[in-house]
């Protein structure tokens, strides 16, 4: 586990900052940029010394004001958004460079093993220059937990690629974060990378935390969105897998389901989906004749009017689903607490990104 | 063009003296220079000043500074001749010490500007995978440095060998002692029927420049290719 509880004066504004990050799951540090998620992190690295307070590491001291523990004996991995690899190095020098200096009553992953995870085998010989920004990246994650760290800091470590190679580089990180059951610390603004890899979100805003709690919790509500607007996340359990269709089936609490697209997890598997308001219709009776396959019975919760045209609805489906309306749709079915409605939500608007 | 053995004598003291003068100046400019672009200190730009003295000084007044610190009874002289046994007088010692000074400018400033390039986040990379500042260094800082390193070298290399102001004033001109190539070939023009000797050392002088700068690019490229850089 990762105890943080620090103060600093960064350029004139205060910052103060104090949650935990518990083993063998990922707790994102998620804000603006500018919000001071990345001074956190270098705090807890040792890159940068906070005016107060105190960072615990496995149980262990590595700074409360007359102990600061300098970085290179923290044994904490750091991936950095621009990976930092050793230009003049090959890329296995590179992966064993902390691997070499690693404490050795301490291993958590071989040099073989962590080459296969992350699927680097062929890269080994090159050198960092001739990688793209996906292989650069995975390369960064593997000498980081090669180097046998008790516990992982990502700095935005996707941010800096395109939608493709970030599609490239997300599985590595899920599957290592169910494989070595560190605690991760995952800066990000980017939704989709913490509702796909975060159990717990800390959110920050301008150097000040305003809510930590379950990414569910977190990431969903009417005042609460991002260019797409508000959104519902949910936790979902992996039902059955359709081949035939390219769809999954998802229990997403009590015992209602919910196809998607196709998600790689095995049956009994935990995943989160993340449902734009603006994707789910209402309709009074369950339709038919009708492409759209979630037809989820719902009750309304509570109705919130952020402009005058459009209205946002809070269903009740066993767990809350937030729907986005116009003024007109919602007169018309005469919306109001208490109601029956049947939400609605196509498949393919649930596609992962 | 065969060499006479005068002439094979005079260019393998050239070339010894310029090298003590790299090899001894070599470490301390790469700290000076990477100091001098890593921290700000009291008194930064005066010791800056100080180094680039030889570089605007005329030569002979280097070399008459060195004379007067350096001689068997200089403050400097005296201690190192009881203590060490070392002697600059009149030796090739003296001239490699002429060389050393007056290039040691040139190469810690190169040095200095390629430490500014190396990028410091790199190095706080490594440390966070367990090198202390002192690993940080040499496996990471001093590598990537390693080309203003080599400009440094083949600056100052050069320059030693075509030192000549400080070096007659410092050690004088003994032939086979202090005589390098630009002394051997200024005392051949004051001598008559001296044109024909002093045109094959300054041939000579020429093939050994283009010789360095040759071997300095071949390194380079060299260099260049580890970083995957385009040479």
């Amino acid at each position: 586990m990762i105890e943080v509880d620090i103060a600093l004066n960064l350029d004139g504004f205060d910052l103060a900052a104090a949650f935990d990050v518990p083993d063998g799951s990922v707790t994102a540090l998620f804000g603006r940029s500018g919000s001071g998620k990345s001074t956190i992190i270098d705090c807890v690295a040792g890159l940068r010394r906070p005016d107060r307070g105190r960072v615990v590491v496995a149980g262990e001291t590595l700074f409360d004001g007359t102990i600061n523990v300098p970085p290179e004996r923290r044994h904490l991995g750091y991936v950095f958004q621009d990976a930092r690899l050793f230009p003049h190095l090959s890329v296995e020098t590179n992966l064993r460079y902390g691997e070499r200096r690693a404490r050795t009553d301490r291993r958590i992953a071989t040099f073989d093993d962590v080459v296969t995870l992350l699927g680097i085998g062929h890269l080994l010989a090159r050198r960092p220059g001739t990688l793209s920004g996906g292989e650069r990246q995975r390369v960064a994650i593997g000498r980081a937990l090669l180097a046998q760290p008790r516990a992982l800091l990502m700095d935005e470590p996707l941010a800096a690629l395109d939608r493709e190679r970030k599609a490239e580089v997300l599985p590595y990180i899920e599957r290592l974060r169910d494989r070595f059951g560190l605690p991760i610390l995952y800066v990000s603004h980017a939704v989709e990378e913490v509702v796909r890899l975060a159990r717990t979100v800390v959110r920050i805003e301008h150097g000040r935390i305003t809510g930590i709690g379950p990414v569910e919790e977190m990431l969903s509500g009417g005042a609460i969105g991002d260019e797409h607007g508000p959104a519902t996340v949910l936790r979902a359990i992996v039902k059955r897998h359709d081949a035939r269709f390219g769809l999954t089936a998802l229990e997403v609490g009590a015992g209602r389901e919910l196809v998607t697209p196709a998600v790689e997890r095995p049956i009994g598997g935990e995943v989160r989906v993340r449902i734009l308001a603006r994707d789910v219709s209402l309709a009074l009776e369950r339709p038919t004749g009708i492409s759209i396959q979630n037809r989820l019975e719902a009750s309304v919760a509570e109705i919130t009017r952020p402009s005058p045209f459009i209205v946002d609805v809070r269903l009740d489906i066993g767990a809350p689903l937030w729907s986005r309306v116009s003024a007109k749709a919602a007169e018309e079915l005469a919306l109001a607490p208490g109601k029956r409605v049947v939400a609605l939500i196509k498949t393919v608007a649930l596609e992962r990104e | 063009m065969l060499l006479s053995p005068e002439e094979v004598g005079i260019l393998l003291l050239s070339v010894k003296v310029a090298a003590w003068s790299v090899a001894i100046s070599l470490a301390p400019a790469i700290a000076v220079g990477w100091a001098l672009a890593r921290y700000s200190f009291p008194g930064k730009a005066a010791i800056d000043a100080i180094l680039h003295l030889p570089l605007v000084l005329p030569p002979v007044v280097v070399g008459y500074v060195l004379l007067i610190l350096f001689a068997p009874k200089g403050p400097l002289g005296a201690p190192l001749r009881d203590w060490f046994g070392i002697d600059f007088a009149f030796s090739w010692r003296g001239a490699v010490l002429a060389a050393a000074v007056m290039g040691f400018p040139l190469m810690t400033q190169a040095i200095r500007l390629s430490a500014q390039t190396v990028d410091r986040k790199l190095e706080q990379a490594a440390r966070t995978l367990g090198a202390p500042p002192w690993q940080v260094f040499l496996t990471i800082t001093l590598p990537l440095m390693a080309p203003g390193v080599l400009a440094g070298t083949v600056l100052s290399f050069a320059r030693s060998l075509g030192e000549f102001g400080a070096t007659i004033t410092f050690v004088s001109s003994i032939p086979g002692e202090t005589r390098t190539l630009p002394l051997a070939i200024y005392a051949y023009t004051q001598v008559p029927g001296g044109d024909g000797p002093a045109l094959r050392l300054t041939l000579i002088s020429v093939a050994v420049a283009l010789a360095a700068l040759a071997g300095a690019e071949l390194l380079n490229r060299a260099l260049a290719r580890r970083v995957g850089a385009p040479a």
